[in-house]
């Protein structure tokens, strides 16, 4: 029923909180009968293809009944177009609540010349939480704080799966999803119809070197570890797909690896960018993420490659059984019948003791490498991060003291805190705001720093406060990046509050010229 | 016609009448004042003489001490003021609100001050008052705006508290008005509970009890040392201010709501952080607006203080004569 989707809406909007979000995603599920619950997935996942609702035909549609100034001024006040109509539309005489796949079947089936007419009927037939889902599934494009990610664990908890299995499967599955949700209950796991499916990934577990200590560096291999993205490139019958570590097909945003994947297999790899040998920072990978088409221009300025550690299938062979080492020796031979330019190995770091991976670790060849990964030579290739197979021993934070500069208040559990921080540092004699962090701090040092901000307060912005430049926090962050639309001109990558710095004075904090000499060679 | 004096003019101070030597709902300190309620930026400490309700002028002491203007009367029947009659009528916004009746040599003028026409139990209810001059607020006055039965506004509030028994249910609603129309509904609902209160609804929901309003109980939201699990499932009325003091961090993982016209918009309510809108409003929305001039009929419409571009044009469409008075110094909604 579209009463029920509207109500779920409306929900998902307001709570803040992914927990919340997943129950009321449960409960909907639970509540709901095929197929509406499996179109209400697709429509949250973006897999509901529906004829093009423009919002010109919307537009047209509400000038036949509203004064043409009334609803700009209403527009203005409201900013977003289907809520506006659904606020504005004239009450008609309420009909019965229509079921999902009635109102998605309609806005498939009918002809474009008479989509508007059927549109109006329904609209004068709704109420205005119910118009609003109404035009929010017509017109595409839900935002409403929920990822394709998101719903499907709610898919895999509602039927107590694993999100991996279902991603397993996602792809050669389509709307109305009754197949999935038949095996949520308790029915039998969906056969992947699809080419080319995803498989789940193998995941590492963080290490450090007292817990490497105990281990026999002789079981062991090493290799760096990338800042890019993890990728899954898979080719079996001529169909070809890039799926992310979670299963998106990504494939679109990169046509030159999907060309360049000249085999019959699955690879588990690396996505960067590359020009020749060099790998560039994780931000030129960031322009080409999210795309649906790939300029020219872009495919030559920021060419994509991929640096492959595994191999899952290779010529209908299932490899994933196989010790590490075995997968390895196939995958090295791989690797030789492929495009060097696209396609090349992540080589293996020799090392004799953990001392010395140690201090390969500390000064790695390249800034895009954010630490080291330790591989079992007897491990499988496993699904999801079981503990004991593969390691990720990370590159130390970078470290930075930063003055507290403005704060916002958080939400949920932490609502009535200042929970938000902005800090900043020198530029000459001013400070020139660099980041902003809201986790890294205990609970002990939220109500510290929520206590100065109160205490310090010199303004006021709405929800914002600033405070007096004197609290100096050590921020840690992963990594740095030239950033145009940072006042500072740099942004960091997952900056969090690792201490709070009472032995410093503000005086004594870092300075942009201190933080620049962060920036990887190839961004200075 | 002959040259009478309009019987209101607009003046930085707010809306004089000539006839009567007074200002009503002024923003500065003036020498007579007609005061149409005791909401804060249309009644304001300081004047010479203020004339209004009972409810109006002991909620204006209540907030501003005894001594907030010199001298004071209340508006009862009809009273001659210079050379203007007055008489004061319900306008159903919250206790004491009233609307202001000025018959002169120009004709009759009502200003509504703020008003609605959706049942309120904490007040007396709107009444229609016939004048050839209509001032309106103009709050509301977009068509989007359509509010719903609060009833089932307050449905939602106490289908959330059932939900969510764990969680304290913080409801932001303004200290006069708003919060007793609230506890009303909860009441009218069925919600026998005690209702837990900020300290600063405290006189004011104390002075509704005293006036016949059965608000049943209500006990202070402020123990300073009351465990987080104390307020378990429990409805908190505060004002919207409290929630960003140390005050609402004494909740167990509150579910932030907020009673409030807005509400009807999602950004507005989202920009609030509010995970439980309640669209209740003591104002007329579109239809109620635009019905109380049609049915009023006054040759002319005043706007006083809103978006009076939407109500100008509907006026405008529907060959009424209307004008904006663009007052400064009304709020959307008072703190």
């Amino acid at each position: 029923m579209i009463g029920g989707f509207a109500e779920l809406l409306e929900r998902l909007a307001f709570t803040p909180r992914r927990t919340l979000k997943l129950a009321h995603l449960e409960a909907y599920f639970a509540a709901t009968p095929d197929p509406d619950r499996g179109l209400a997935l697709a429509a949250l996942t973006g897999g509901l293809d529906l004829r093009a609702v423009t919002p010109s035909l919307l537009r047209a549609l509400v000038a036949e009944r509203v004064d043409a100034d009334l609803f700009a001024l209403s527009y203005d006040f409201v900013g977003d177009l289907a809520e506006t109509i659904a606020l504005i539309w004239p009450d008609g005489a309420e009909g019965k609540d229509i079921p999902l796949h009635k109102v998605v079947e309609e806005l498939q089936r009918t002809p474009k010349a008479q989509l508007a007419q059927v549109i109006a009927a329904r609209l004068d037939a709704l109420t205005p939480s119910r118009r609003y889902a109404y035009l929010k599934l017509a017109t595409g494009g839900l935002r409403v704080g929920v990822s394709a990610r998101l719903a499907r664990q709610a898919v895999a908890d509602y039927g107590g799966l694993d999100l991996a299995e279902v991603e397993e499967v996602w792809h050669g599955l389509s709307p109305p999803y009754e197949s999935l949700f038949h095996w949520a209950e308790n029915g039998p796991k969906p056969v992947s119809a699809a080419f080319a499916p995803f498989r789940p990934v193998m995941l590492s577990t963080a290490t450090d070197a007292e817990a490497l200590a105990m281990l026999d560096t002789a079981e062991y291999v090493a290799e760096w570890k990338w800042d890019g993205i993890r990728v899954q490139a898979v080719s079996e019958g001529g169909t070809k797909r890039l799926y992310s570590r979670t299963g998106d097909d990504i494939s679109a945003a990169f046509p030159d690896v999907i060309a360049a994947m000249d085999f019959e297999g699955a690879l588990d790899g690396e996505l960067l960018v590359r020009r020749g040998d060099q790998v560039a920072p994780f931000n030129d990978l960031q322009t080409r993420l999210g795309r649906k088409q790939v300029s020219g221009r872009m495919l030559a300025s920021h060419p994509a490659a991929l640096r492959v550690y595994d191999v899952m299938l290779w010529q209908g062979r299932d490899l994933r059984a196989l010790p590490f080492s075995a997968r390895r020796a196939a995958l090295e031979a791989a690797v030789q019948t492929l495009d060097p330019a696209r396609i090349d190995l992540s080589a293996l770091l020799p090392f004799d003791d953990w001392h010395a991976l140690a201090t390969l670790r500390a000064a790695p060849p390249e800034p895009v490498i954010e630490g080291v990964m330790i591989k079992h030579r007897d491990s499988p290739y496993l699904a999801g991060r079981i503990k004991g197979h593969w390691f990720k021993w990370k590159r130390d934070p970078m470290l930075v003291d930063a003055v507290l500069l403005y704060a916002q208040r958080g939400h949920g559990k932490r609502s009535g805190y200042y929970s938000d921080f902005t800090f900043g540092v020198w530029d000459g004699p001013t400070l020139v705001p660099v980041g902003k962090a809201y986790f890294g701090f205990t609970d002990a040092e939220l109500k510290a720093l929520d206590r100065f901000v109160r205490d310090n307060t010199v303004d006021r912005f709405g929800p914002v406060r600033a405070v007096k430049p004197e609290k100096v926090v050590e921020v840690a962050f992963e990594g740095l990046n030239r950033s145009p639309r940072h006042k500072s001109g740099v942004a960091m990558r997952f900056p969090r509050i690792a201490r709070i710095r009472d032995d410093k004075p503000a005086s004594e904090a870092d300075t942009l010229d201190a933080l620049m000499r962060l920036l990887p060679d190839t961004a200075r | 016609m002959p040259a009478t004096p309009p019987p209101l003019i607009p003046c930085p101070e707010g809306l004089y009448c000539p006839e009567g030597g007074f200002f009503v709902d002024p923003v500065r300190p003036v020498a007579r004042a007609l005061i149409t309620h005791g909401h804060a930026d249309h009644a304001r400490a300081g004047h010479g003489a203020v004339m209004a309700t009972r409810q109006t002028l002991d909620i204006m002491a209540l907030r501003y001490g005894a001594d907030f203007t010199q001298s004071r009367q209340v508006a009862e029947g009809i009273s001659q003021i210079g050379g203007v009659q007055v008489s004061f009528h319900p306008a159903g916004h919250v206790l004491g609100s009233a609307q202001i009746r000025i018959a002169g040599a120009g004709g009759t003028v009502v200003v509504t001050g703020d008003y609605t026409r959706t049942p309120n139990a904490a007040c007396a209810p709107w009444e229609p008052v016939p004048c050839d001059i209509l001032v309106t607020e103009a709050t509301f006055a977009l068509p989007v705006f359509r509010h719903p039965d609060p009833r089932d506004e307050i449905a939602k509030l106490l289908a959330s508290v059932a939900a969510f028994p764990d969680r304290a249910h913080l409801v932001g609603a303004y200290a006069l008005g708003k919060a007793q129309r609230v506890i009303m509904l909860l009441r009218q609902a069925g919600y026998d509970a005690p209702i837990y209160i900020h300290g600063a609804l405290q006189k004011l929901c104390d002075y509704h009890i005293a006036q016949g309003i059965p608000l049943g109980e209500l006990r202070p939201a402020t123990v300073a040392r009351g465990k987080k699990g104390d307020f378990a499932g429990a409805i908190i009325l505060a004002p919207p201010s409290a929630f960003a003091a140390t005050w609402a961090q004494r909740f167990p993982d509150p579910v932030i709501c907020f009673a409030s016209g807005w509400m009807m918009v999602r950004a507005r309510a989202r920009q609030r952080g509010v995970e439980l809108p309640l669209v209740i409003s003591d104002h007329v929305d579109w239809p109620q607006l635009t019905q109380t001039i049609a049915e009023l009929d006054p040759a002319e419409t005043w706007v006083t203080h809103g978006r009076e571009d939407a109500i100008l044009r509907w006026c405008e469409m529907h060959q009424r004569k209307a004008r904006p008075l663009r007052l400064v110094g009304y709020e959307d909604e008072p703190e």
